[in-house]
């Protein structure tokens, strides 16, 4: 069961990747809308709108990853079984690159929608001060030595509980609103399948490269603890 | 003995170290001022753009200096190894952790009292037209600032990488906090003062500074093992 986790979560996501490349430029209609008096809306995005199911999904998944992360961490510091700070690093490490495509994208679609590269907008700035502390996360983890696994724990703790001052500091501006008028929430029948499609396809791809990094510091740690136990007993020079 | 008096006592330890040197003080002190100097030529001097960066330059200094002054604090307890013995005093790690907070918290005012009079007089900013204001929300971010340094300090203690790790574990988290402090400045010192939005945000670090203190009585435990 264990070991069948990891290529069917591939398998769901490939497929899925499939089916949501499809989806989104094949199904789902051109986001435009035509008010009363005939006019076109002005909020209408046409194609520039499809990098939406790819943005939101990953911005989605970087959230997801800041919580699991910090979780873990207070579960790590509480318990110190170094399987709980496994899964910490391993989810803010593959969320730092999720992040990065948050990043990417809605950059790209700020200069569509926008015209410009970056704007200090609510969202896209608070996506970057939470991928500025998974970033710092890892450094940490990378440069702080044997204690670096207690001192990370902290500063993702400390950065969870952040996210609703980051949230609430942000406050509202010219993003699509979000929450229960939000664009997820009023989006029609064949955009939010599609949209929760491309949620799930990159829910499975995220929790299976958080598996796979968690079991390779897991073997490392092992490898690293049995050349400890075959120093001591003389068996390794 | 209660448990502030014991706080108050492993305050008054760091105090009246750096009292009888004097080290972090005088350095810092200086550092603020050359700071403030070097703004005064890197940016522009007229009243216009002053109001717009006094703001910055004041949480920039604190910023800098905090960061050195705190590590710097901490720097001597683990020269002196004597990290372990305070660790094992016989008061509860909480006092440990507040008395150092607290130590912490004056060194960081005592450098931004040096900073905010001189940006003041350099740069002709009006940084004392509501000096309560500011006051309120300059001793805030000292807090917030010397709580979440003495946590992450006291725990990069050991690692050999501790100077440029401070900024890097500091900022990320404290981002809240600058940004709190350079709106109610800017608000404060703006052509026509927004009293309103100066108000909502030194409530935003309050409930900031409450939030991370709890957090930080928390998990220094757990973080500080020797």
């Amino acid at each position: 069961m264990k070991k069948l986790a990891l290529p069917v979560l591939v398998a769901l996501a490939a497929a899925g990747f499939v089916a949501s490349v499809w989806l989104v430029f094949m199904v789902t209609p051109l986001q435009y809308a035509i008010l009363d008096n005939g006019r076109l809306d002005a909020s209408s995005l046409f194609f520039n709108q499809k990098i939406f199911y790819f943005h939101v999904a990953h911005a989605f998944m970087l959230f997801c990853a800041v919580f699991v992360s910090g979780l873990a961490s207070i579960a790590y510091l509480k318990t110190r079984r170094p399987s709980w700070d496994d899964l910490a690093s391993a989810s803010a490490e593959v969320a730092v690159v999720f992040g990065a495509v948050v990043l990417v994208t809605g950059s790209v679609w700020a200069k569509a929608a926008w015209d410009v590269w970056w704007d200090w907008e609510p969202r896209l700035t608070m996506s970057l001060l939470l991928w500025v502390i998974l970033v710092g996360y890892v450094i940490v983890r990378r440069f702080a030595g044997p204690s670096g696994d207690r001192i990370a724990a902290g500063m993702m703790i400390f950065g969870m509980v952040g996210v609703p001052f980051i949230y609430t500091m942000v406050g509202q501006d010219r993003h699509p609103p979000s929450g229960g008028e939000g664009v997820v929430a009023t989006l029609g029948t064949s955009y939010k399948i599609t949209f929760w499609m491309c949620v799930a396809t990159f829910l499975c791809w995220f929790s299976a490269l958080t598996i796979a990094r968690v079991q390779s510091t897991r073997a490392e740690r092992e490898l690293r603890e049995l050349r400890e136990k075959g120093l001591d007993l003389g068996v390794l020079t | 003995m209660s448990l502030l008096r014991q706080a108050a006592r492993v305050a008054w330890k760091d105090l009246r170290v750096e009292l009888r040197s004097r080290e972090i003080l005088a350095t810092m002190a200086f550092f603020g001022a050359l700071l403030v100097i070097v703004y005064s030529f890197a940016f522009p001097r007229d009243i216009k753009a002053i109001r717009g960066s006094v703001p910055g330059m004041l949480w920039v200094a604190i910023a800098f200096t905090g960061t050195i002054a705190i590590g710097r604090a901490f720097d001597r307890e683990r020269e002196n190894d004597t990290m372990r013995a305070l660790l094992l005093a016989p008061v509860p790690r909480l006092a440990v952790f507040l008395g150092k907070a607290i130590a912490m918290t004056v060194l960081v005012l005592a450098v931004a009292v040096v900073c905010t009079p001189l940006l003041a007089l350099f740069l002709g900013a009006p940084l004392f037209d509501y000096p309560g204001e500011l006051a309120l929300i300059i001793v805030l971010g000292a807090i917030g600032f010397a709580v979440v340094g003495s946590v992450f300090s006291a725990t990069l203690l050991k690692v050999r990488a501790r100077d440029v790790l401070l900024p890097v574990i500091l900022y990320p988290i404290l981002i809240p906090l600058f940004v709190a402090g350079t709106k109610t400045t800017t608000a404060l010192v703006a052509e026509f003062p927004d009293l309103e939005a100066a108000w909502y945000w030194i409530r935003f670090l309050g409930i900031y500074d409450a939030g991370f203190l709890v957090l930080s009585l928390w998990i220094f435990e757990s973080l500080v093992i020797e």
